[in-house]
């Protein structure tokens, strides 16, 4: 007689249906063509790494998905809503239960750290000082910064400390969906793994549904659930979809397709001629 | 072989340039009624507006003062070369002196020079938030990022630039008259009795209803552009310059049309003889 593991009766359940949606996406601006048809299902719990060429429209998607931007067709979907169709103050709404850490933090500058920090509670709830200044102490020890800090702003602040100060102010409203646009870049090796290592626990300890944008294999390997990569718009083959690897880290690892495994292993080949450039006269 | 680009049919750019003009009007259409329907929805709180009214009011004080000052010397000195060929008329000095200020000069050299001062910074620092994302995160933290940024800004300027253009004004007069009695040898007495005659409180309630409108423009407009910087530093140094130009020309522009209005009106309402 077999018996069942709680990991098979998790399989047998019906899946369940994808929290963040983009249906039949195209986004241009002005006439430079960003998206076109991208279609991506994210489940509720899930970590997507979002890898491609820079400029390939990464950070146009994250920002769809919490309605910074409109689509130039298609829809965007939030939690069964389409975020194009809501009235502005229910898209305020959906928008506090993401986070949102930019690829340079996004820090006020004329705000001390703990003001940033605190900015979205004294904005949106009713907390009294002292119940928000034991929030942001609780927050920026998560984070695992000093609170010698909070009294610091931006302009004082290492690259790695805004990133931490920025994950922190996108935690401290418990939000359900976090998103991450390059959360490495410009970060020595040492402060990318802390970093990496923060996004995987804030995955572990709040539940949330994490969708990373990275350039950085390392984030990718560490961090990732599933891996979509897009191919940049100009480069589509005809009756191609734009997104040309959609799967697990395994899978990324044996893909067939020559593109992936060029991106994955950083290969300039067939890019630059290298015989050809001014690189050969050094 | 190699294709040669033809330029666009001038037709087609003639269209293509009024349909930029049309979607500019309309943008900053759009973003002025934004601004007046926030600031009618929900006041912004005390500890965002301080800082603003600090930055527009009190550290604009000594520009607008010195200027202000400097404008009605300046007319004194101009002014005097004039009067002495007619020597009669040198007692009218004060008038012409204190009406110009008053009227026109005080209200729109303020405005200029606050353009320059305050509207730039502006341009600059919103500028500097949009390339930098910060204006993005104030979207995704739920707060409409022109009730936080725009509203305080156009209230400062709204209610500070009258205040300032007061300050300019006082200064002209008292620099004129100073020039006027002390190096010129005006009799005093003359000098600031043909100003009372001549200037009332319609000129006074003009100049600064006229600054309250070129305050409104300034914010807008450095508002406006800071908003739509492009990325980089060229980007936001070009918010900053077009937020002058642009209100330099809106603050003259404007100017002739209310002058012409409340010449009109003043007509209108005390008829002359």
């Amino acid at each position: 007689m077999s018996t069942t593991s709680i990991p098979d009766l998790d399989r047998l359940m019906p899946p369940a249906p994808p929290l963040l949606r983009l249906d039949g996406v195209h986004m241009a601006f002005g006439k430079n063509e960003v998206l076109r048809d991208i279609t991506l299902h994210i489940r509720k719990g899930e970590t997507p790494v979002l890898i491609g060429e820079s400029g390939c429209g990464e950070t146009v998607m994250l920002k769809l998905l919490i309605g910074l931007l409109r689509p130039s067709a298609g829809q965007a979907t939030f939690d069964g809503r389409v975020l194009t169709d809501l009235p502005e103050a229910d898209l305020v709404r959906q928008r506090l239960r993401f986070g949102f850490v930019f690829q340079g933090a996004a820090l006020f500058d004329s705000l001390t750290v703990f003001d940033n920090i605190a900015f979205p509670l004294r904005e949106h709830t009713n907390k009294s000082n002292d119940e928000i200044e034991v929030l942001v102490w609780e927050q920026i020890h998560e984070v695992g910064l000093p609170g010698a800090l909070l009294q610091r702003r931006p302009a004082e602040l290492s690259g790695g400390q805004r990133k931490r100060v920025g994950l922190a102010r996108a935690l401290i409203l418990k939000p359900e969906v976090v998103l991450y646009d390059e959360p490495t870049t410009g970060l020595d090796p040492i402060m990318s793994d802390v970093i990496n290592e923060l996004i995987r626990q804030t995955h572990q300890r709040h539940h949330v549904t994490s969708v990373v944008v990275s350039h950085d294999m390392k984030t990718v390997a560490k961090v990732a659930q599933r891996i979509v990569m897009l191919n940049p718009v100009s480069r589509i083959r005809p009756n191609e979809q734009q997104i040309i690897f959609d799967g697990d880290a395994a899978e990324l690892l044996i893909a067939s397709d020559p593109r992936v495994q060029q991106f994955v292993r950083g290969e300039a080949q067939s890019r630059v001629d290298l015989s050809q450039s001014s690189l050969s006269d050094y | 072989m190699s294709k040669a680009i033809s330029p666009a049919p001038s037709g087609g750019r003639f269209l293509a340039g009024l349909r930029a003009i049309i979607l500019g009007w309309g943008d900053i259409s759009d973003f002025t009624l934004q601004t007046l329907g926030w600031m009618v929805r929900r006041r912004p709180s005390a500890g965002t507006m301080l800082p603003i009214f600090y930055q527009v009011g009190v550290r604009s004080v000594p520009v607008v003062g010195i200027t202000g000052l400097f404008i009605g010397m300046v007319l004194a000195v101009q002014a005097f070369g004039e009067f002495t060929r007619f020597p009669p008329l040198r007692g009218w000095m004060g008038a012409a002196i204190n009406g110009s200020v008053i009227r026109e000069l005080g209200p729109v050299l303020a405005a200029t020079m606050l353009a320059g001062r305050v509207g730039s910074a502006i341009a600059a620092e919103l500028g500097t938030m949009r390339v930098t994302e910060q204006i993005d995160a104030l979207t995704c933290l739920g707060v409409n990022p022109i009730h936080y940024l725009v509203v305080p800004r156009f209230l400062a300027c709204v209610f500070l630039i009258p205040l300032l253009t007061v300050l300019a004004d006082f200064m002209g007069v008292m620099g004129g008259a100073f020039i006027s009695t002390q190096y010129f040898d005006i009799e005093p007495y003359q000098y600031w009795s043909q100003s009372q005659q001549k200037i009332g409180l319609w000129d006074i309630l003009v100049g600064l209803f006229k600054s309250m409108v070129f305050g409104a423009l300034i914010a807008i407009i450095s508002c406006h552009r800071g908003f739509n910087a492009k990325a980089g530093a060229e980007g936001v140094g070009r918010a900053a310059t077009d937020s002058f130009v642009l209100s330099f020309v809106a603050i003259l522009v404007v100017d002739f049309f209310m002058a012409m209005f409340f010449n009109t009106l003043y007509v209108q309402i005390w008829p002359r003889e």
